[in-house]
């Protein structure tokens, strides 16, 4: 079954390279960065930390788009153009395919994801370096700061995560509304913890519960955000990090499950 | 001999309307089996469910009821997709492959090895005429020449049986040309091949069996030499050295005359006439017989009588049955 799955994700991956959109959004979190870097020469002792807010959540943006973006356009456009036609009636299953395409879109942005890392960490190592010894040391944590990757490892786990919502929806709806429910998907995840202790706001049962049983269908994507603890130098456990990769992965599971099994009984008309 | 497509009851109803939603039957319980080796030409209007059955047998849509088998197994075994090349109607390709890139994807998906696919790819583009233009972006392409590339991927793998779902589609003649000799040597290679066209000529021209589908019903189906055999509308009769006189004594047994040179005519004949008769008449009065031929329909003429007849009474016929129902 493998064998199918990588032609189609080697395919997915040179698509993207060759459509100019991870390019130009590359292009713009690198600008990103060095627009940060420019404001961190702005404010005395906070540069470092400005830089490091600015250059994850640039990343975290970025990749946003990237995974909604070309993650609704992977099986959208196959189906509206026709081009799928092709593909389907080779020896390849409906659940290889999408495994295939989601492969795919992992792997690009998994590459990224690393460009901007990479151009972060450069940022970062001029910093050190220009700065003296009595400044590097006021610093809650070092300049190149290896904490940094833990933070972007859960940034890539989310936007894998906004990829298999983007391609869930996709199987079933039109690029326009999978869009716009991927999104609504993500900023409602985002303030999930506030659903949690929606009762104490509340008086309405009905409106309490419905909070609560939304809270656990609704994938918490704060849980993802480590930004402010890793810009502050606070630690991060290797548990939680962990549990939250593991929590995201069982989401992303389900959701490519789900994603299968609809797509599975489709017809291309 | 297990026939190499097996099409039984097949059915396909679709919603349509916006909030109303009513069914609309695109395919009505069609059957026919088409046996290796076979070139079989499906016909029928636009619209008259060609593309459907396609979609059907490449399990691209699902059948409301009916199965299809091809090759034995189940039309939805991913396994049975090795043996089977498919021609989609109208193509399209991703824009920024080229034609050698798409061949190559679509070979890893065949499990074929990199030496093999470097092999055997330059020389199918050469095949179907786009062997120049093997470099070049599928976007530069031209709609006769997608439709070569489309026909190259059909046959990748070597297939046994391959479906071309309107194959002539945006070729200029010589193209048309060259998939004529195309279909003709994957039949003499013992290959199937089940095509669907509304060009008749092609169809006269290929194959061995037709099936003729109007209104989501198979109206018509088997070898066009028995198909048109019942389709013999009159005689026609060629005969010289007969005297003016002669001819017009033969009155109202005669449908048509045409005078070819002096003495010499053509004669024709209802279907009903009996030729010997006249034939024996004619050649005791001094006339000479020059040919006598039986006056076909041609499959044109099939195609027309039985599509207008039977096509647009299939779906009335539906429209009526889901009315009736609760």
């Amino acid at each position: 079954m493998s064998v199918n799955i990588k032609p189609i994700a080697v395919h997915v991956f040179r698509e993207s390279v060759r459509d100019r959109v991870p390019y130009t959004l590359v292009l713009f979190a690198v600008l990103l960065i060095a627009a940060s870097f420019l404001l961190g020469q702005l404010t005395a002792g906070q540069d470092i930390k400005i830089i490091k807010d600015l250059g994850l959540a640039a990343t975290s943006l970025f990749g946003l788009f990237i995974a909604v973006f070309i993650g609704i356009a992977l099986v959208s456009k196959e189906v509206e153009r026709r081009s799928i036609y092709g593909l389907l009636t080779k020896p390849v299953s409906r659940a290889q395919f999408i495994a295939g395409k989601y492969a795919g879109l992992l792997v690009t942005l998994a590459v990224n994801v690393a460009i901007m890392t990479a151009a972060l960490y450069l940022v970062l190592a001029y910093m050190t370096w220009q700065e003296p010894a009595n400044v590097r040391a006021a610093w809650d944590a070092p300049g190149v700061d290896p904490a940094l990757l833990g933070a972007v490892l859960l940034i890539f786990v989310e936007l894998a995560l906004v990829t298999a919502i983007a391609l869930f929806f996709s199987t079933f709806s039109t690029p326009m509304l999978s869009a716009a429910l991927t999104l609504g998907l993500w900023i409602a995840g985002r303030f999930n913890a506030d659903l949690r202790n929606f009762d104490a706001v509340v008086e309405s049962a009905p409106a309490a519960w419905l909070a609560r049983v939304l809270y656990h269908v609704l994938p918490d994507f704060s849980a993802f955000d480590v930004k402010l603890q890793v810009v502050h130098g606070l630690p991060i456990s290797a548990g939680y990090l962990a549990a939250t990769v593991a929590y995201g992965g069982a989401y992303i599971l389900a959701l490519l499950l789900a994603a299968t099994v609809i797509f599975a009984r489709r017809d291309f008309k | 001999m297990a026939p190499a497509i097996r099409i039984d009851a097949l059915t396909k109803d679709y919603a349509v309307g916006f909030w109303r939603k009513r069914p609309y039957r695109a395919l009505d319980r069609l059957s026919l089996e088409v046996a290796p080796g076979e070139v079989f030409g499906f016909l029928g209007p636009n619209g008259a469910g060609k593309t459907t059955t396609l979609k059907l047998l490449m399990q691209l849509i699902f059948p409301t009821t009916g199965r299809a088998e091809i090759l034995g197994r189940p039309v939805g075994d991913v396994a049975v997709r090795r043996r089977i090349g498919f021609l989609p109607e109208n193509p399209y390709f991703y824009d920024n492959l080229t034609a050698e890139e798409l061949l190559h994807y679509f070979g890893e998906l065949f499990g074929q090895s990199a030496a093999d696919r470097r092999a055997r790819i330059p020389a199918l583009l050469d095949r179907v005429g786009v062997g120049a233009e093997r470099r070049l972006q599928l976007r530069k392409f031209s709609k006769g020449m997608i439709q070569r590339v489309g026909i190259a991927q059909a046959l990748l793998n070597d297939p046994d049986v391959v479906f071309l779902d309107e194959p002539m589609s945006g070729l200029d003649p010589l193209g048309r040309r060259d998939v004529r000799s195309l279909i003709l040597s994957l039949r003499d290679q013992g290959r199937t091949v089940f095509f669907s066209s509304h060009i008749l000529s092609d169809a006269e021209a290929l194959c061995s069996r037709v099936g003729i589908v109007a209104g989501g019903r198979l109206v018509a189906s088997g070898r066009l030499s028995e198909l048109l055999a019942f389709e013999t509308r009159g005689w026609e009769l060629v005969i010289s050295d007969a005297r003016p006189e002669l001819i017009e004594r033969l009155g109202a047994r005669v449908s048509r005359t045409i005078e070819i040179a002096p003495g010499r005519y053509t004669l024709e004949l209802p279907g009903d006439a009996a030729p010997e008769q006249l034939v024996a008449e004619l050649t005791t009065a001094g006339a000479r017989l020059v040919s006598v031929n039986p006056l076909r329909a041609t499959l044109e003429d099939f195609f027309v009588r039985h599509v207008t007849e039977t096509g647009a009474g299939a779906r009335a016929a539906f429209a009526d049955e889901s009315h009736a129902r609760p």
